[in-house]
Parts: structure tokens; sequence; C-alpha cells
């Protein structure tokens, strides 16, 4: 257990990296968890096809913010497609911890935030492929 | 334990009425005192370590643990006599529907109903409020009027109101809760209660914050503008004696499944004058009286508003279950809960940076406590004291309004009942040391 709260984690939820929105976001999603409420913010600024810069805003449980922290910090400088085929592992990787199935949804919230802001609604969350 | 097999046989034999002592344990040691250590004996699910520790549950205002005796009357039923009720001419059925009646003698004479005909087997506390609103409701509210709850409701008790008064026309209002005692605003009820209100919706003890509502004097001056009073008892009937006659409500609603009872068992109990005129809820078998091609006549409540094949075995479980805890004694649970209530609040005081919500007066409150430690998030919360053992649950508690006066996304909450013991503080109040210790809070 006190591996799912590793100092890393802490450290980004206690200090979260690029937390803020942005003025003229040229792609931007809001996601809610409807089972804990935690609720992700994710703005983008995009060139070239290219995440330009990125922000976070948000509340909610350590895994789920300090997961979107630890995201906005893989993204800039990506091109949309790296961005998309960021997968639910990537996030765990850089979690550094294995979280059970109640927890899945926090890490990915910020990921399947950043899915539906930079491809549109007809994107389908990670965990919801399973149904 | 001395809840033999042949005691449960017993109480669901319909050919020999059932006492209560038929169901009393070995909870019940000398004269009046209870061995609530004996209690939590009588529930399976502790006989099992979760995860390599002993199982804290602190979730029964989610759903409570289940008694033996219910389990076993659930085996029982389906082992011995199970058939459907009130239209087999064998003897299977009629033993089946014997058994389903005395159930629900047992829920009437458990909160001190005129009559059994005024009990409703629902699914739940939520199907019964929305029993009301679409039969009641549709019946007597229209455009202009008003149907009053309080921002203390679980969602069960605010969306079946909302959805009748958006097709009614109707005005929604809200009893506001004071978010420095977790108390209702009693001041506002004058300005509130006017001649328009025909309901007055409100939850006896709050789910979110362990408020007990003084629930008699909204009852007495909601009748005095002439309004009807629904009563939420889904967390005040598992844990102290509620007596209909003497509040005087309308309606009451209450989950079996959240005292000691299977899930799929819930109750609508209502005054038998507004049960006579209301019309159906659901259509369909048992709830008829006669049926031609165009229309039919309907039955006279209980069946009225019992359509279909309903969960038999689970009312008889609710029956057990009204056994059980009447064996205990509604008092008694109360006064436990009490004790580990001033128990818990002292140990909470240990805590830095613990903040209770609700009241800090036992006598004001259940033993369900919100919480929050510093700036942990509840989420977080729960699973620390997950690897502890400890169930607690984390959120919104289906209280959004609650929420919002409250100015927080959600809580941590800690609830207790009669199978929990003062080393589940303990436990508890290990965990919130551990969880500062790892947050660094
Ligand atoms: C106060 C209150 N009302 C209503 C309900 C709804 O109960 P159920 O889900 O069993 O219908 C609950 C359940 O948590 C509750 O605590």
């Amino acid at each position: 257990m006190d591996d799912l709260y590793r100092a890393n984690i802490l450290e980004h939820f206690r200090d979260p990296h690029h937390k803020g929105v942005l003025e003229h976001p040229d792609a931007s999603y809001e996601d809610i968890s409807t089972s804990c409420g935690d609720r992700i913010r994710i703005d983008f600024a995009i060139s070239n096809a290219h995440i330009a810069d990125v922000r976070f805003d948000g509340q909610g449980c350590a895994i789920s913010q300090a997961a979107a922290s630890m995201l906005t910090d893989m993204l800039p400088g990506l091109s949309l497609d790296q961005a998309l085929a960021l997968d639910k592992q990537a996030i765990l990787d850089e979690l550094g911890i294995s979280v059970g199935p109640s927890r899945q949804k926090c890490a990915t919230l910020g990921l399947n935030a950043m899915k539906r802001a930079l491809a549109g609604d007809h994107w389908v969350d990670e965990d919801e492929e399973d149904f | 334990m001395t809840a033999t097999m042949s005691g449960i046989r017993e109480a669901t034999d319909p050919s020999c009425t059932p006492t209560v002592t038929a169901t009393a344990t070995a909870a019940i040691a000398h004269d009046s005192a209870i061995d609530w250590r004996a209690v939590k004996a009588d529930f399976p699910i502790f006989d099992h370590e979760v995860g390599g520790k002993p199982l804290t549950y602190l979730d029964s205002t989610a759903t409570s643990q289940k008694p033996r005796v219910v389990i076993d009357t659930l085996h029982e039923f389906y082992s011995h006599h199970n058939a459907n009720i009130h239209r087999g001419l064998y003897a299977l059925s009629e033993a089946a529907t014997a058994m389903y009646e005395q159930a629900r003698a047992k829920v009437a004479r458990f909160i001190h109903a005129r009559s059994s005909r005024e009990v409703i087997f629902t699914r739940n506390a939520t199907e019964a409020i929305n029993l009301v609103a679409y039969s009641w409701g549709r019946a007597n509210i229209g455009p202009g009027d008003t149907i009053l709850i309080t921002e203390m409701e679980h969602h069960a008790d605010i969306v079946p109101w909302q959805i009748l008064a958006q097709e009614k026309g109707a005005t929604l209002a809200y009893i506001p809760l004071d978010p420095a005692t977790g108390t209702l605003q009693m001041d506002k009820l004058d300005d509130l209660l006017t001649d328009k209100v025909k309901l007055v919706g409100v939850v006896h003890v709050s789910n979110a914050l362990g408020t007990i509502n003084p629930v008699e004097e909204i009852i007495r001056r909601a009748h005095e503008v002439g309004a009807v009073v629904l009563l939420d008892g889904a967390q005040s009937v598992p844990h102290m004696p509620v007596d209909v006659q003497a509040l005087g409500c309308d309606f009451l609603v209450f989950s079996g499944h959240k005292m000691c009872a299977p899930t799929g068992s819930g109750v609508l109990w209502g005054r038998r004058e507004l049960l006579n005129a209301m019309p159906p809820f659901l259509g369909g078998g048992d709830m008829i009286r006669r049926v031609t091609m165009q229309s039919s006549t309907y039955a006279e409540p209980p069946a009225r508003f019992e359509a279909g094949t309903p969960a038999i075995a689970e009312a008889i479980g609710l029956g057990a279950a009204c056994d059980y805890l009447s064996a205990i004694g509604m008092a008694n649970v109360r006064a436990h809960e009490v004790a580990i209530s001033q128990y818990a609040l002292e140990r909470f005081a240990e805590v830095p940076g613990l903040h209770i919500f609700g009241p800090l007066d036992v006598r004001q409150r259940g033993a369900t406590f919100s919480f929050a430690l510093a700036d942990v998030p509840p989420h977080d919360m729960a699973s620390i004291l997950d690897s502890e053992g400890i169930a607690i649950r984390a959120g919104h508690h289906c209280c959004h309004p609650t929420m919002f006066a409250l100015d927080v996304a959600g809580t941590s909450r800690a609830s207790f009942y009669i199978y929990n013991l003062n080393e589940d503080v303990d436990r508890l109040v290990a965990g919130l040391h551990k969880a500062a210790q790892i947050f660094g809070v």
C-alpha cells in the first residue's frame, strides 16, 4: 500500500506540473468520473499537428491528479498521433505502481480526457472497451 | 450461538406462530445486557479475514451485513417452502403465502403500524419513494404546488420529486442545511411552509452526516399547513426504535438490506386512508380485482401496489431480520450506537487535522461519521484504509446538494452498526494515523 503512494506520486499531487488552463485552447476536454466524482480538464495548444503546450486542471484523488500531472510532462512536442498512441500501460509505467481495478479509472482519467480532447467524442474510454 | 436450525424452522414454519424468542441468539446473555461480541459472532462474514486482515466493516450505511439466521431463512425457504404466492391452491403455495404475509405482519409490528395492510413490499427505499411520487404525487400535485424537501436528502428523495415537479409544473423547494452544524435551518421553516406545500420529504437520519433531524416538529408543522409528510427512514429504522403512529408521519420508506435483511427487500408504509385513495404504481398480475378488455378494477392495498411476483424469499428474510433486531431490542441497538459514537468522538479528537462533519453531540446523531483528514482526498483515504482491512465509503454518498452546502466534493465516511465494537474504532484511528503519515499531514 505504501507502494501505492510512492514519493513521486505524492510530489506530483502536492506540486502538480502544468496546472491551470489555457486562455484559448485549440483542444480541450473535461472528464468527470461518475463513480468517484474526480474531475480533470485538459487544454492543448496545437501547432503543425504537434502539442505545443498543455495545461490540466482538476480535483480528486492523489492517483488521478498525479497521473494527469505526469501525463502532461510526457506530452509537449509529441505529434497528435504519438499522443493518441499512449495507452494505459504508459501511465501505469510512469506511476510505477500496480493499481487494482477500482483505481485504474483514477489513473486513466487524465489520459481519457486527453484522448477525447484530441480525437473528439468518437474516442471510447479504454475502460469502456471491455464492455 | 443458539440460533439453531430448529429455532429457525420454528420461525419460518407457517403452521406454527413464530415467536420473537425463536430467533433470539446467544447475544442476549444475562437479563437485558447484550453481549455485543456474541452479536458479531452471529454474522458469518466476520469468520474470514480479508486480504490477511480481519474485516473492519464500517460501511453499514450503504448496506448491512447479514446474520446467520437471515441467511439460513433464505436457504430454508428455497429448500423447503419455495412456491409462488397468492395463486396456488396447493399446500406449498399456501405455506409460502402465509410466510410472506407473516413477514408483512412482522414489519408492521417492527414500525408499530396499525395494520399490516399498511405495509407494502418494494425492492428498496428508492422504489418506495418512486411509488409515492408516481402514484400519490401524480394524483395530488398540480401546477403551482410546492414539494418541500431538504438539502440533506439522498438522491432517492430528490430525483423522483424533480421528475414529478417538472411533469406537473410544481416547485421543488429545499429546507437549507447549516454547513457549520450539519443540521437543518429550522428557522427557515416558517417562510418555507406555505399553504402551497403539498408534500414534505425529509430524511429521518442523514446518511451523509449522521444528523438526526427534528422530524416530529417538521411533521407537526407540515400538518398545520395540510401537507403530507414522507419520512425517509433508510438510516433510522435499522438503528433506533421507530414508531410511525407516535411520529405521525404519512409515509415511511426504508430498505431491508440496511437492516440485516437481503437485498431486494424494502418497505413503503403509508397511512391506510392515503393508500386506499391512491392509484396503482405498476400494472400487472396480483394487483387487480378484475380485468376486462379495456379496463380493470384494482385490488385493495397492499396488493394494489405489489404487481407481479414479488421478492418472496427476500421479504421473508426481512421478517427474520425484524425478529433478530427485535430480539436484541431496538433501544439496545440505539444505546450501543450511542456508546460507540461517544467512544469514536473521543478517539477522533486525538487525530490532528481530522474534521468531523455533522453534530458532535451523540444525542443528535447516528453512528455515521463523515470526515476529512487535512487534504487527504477521500478516495485515497478509502484505499489506504482498505489496505488495513477497513471498509469505508468515499465520495458524495448520493447527496450532491449536501456536498454543495458543505462546499466539499466529497467526504470519507465510516459507519458503525450492531456488530462493530470499540476495537473497530481503534483500528480506524490507527488507519487515520497511517494515512496522515503517508500524506505527510
Ligand atoms: C437516507 C437514504 N435514503 C435512501 C437510500 C436509498 O436506499 P436504496 O438504495 O436501498 O434504495 C439510502 C441508501 O443509501 C439512504 O441512506
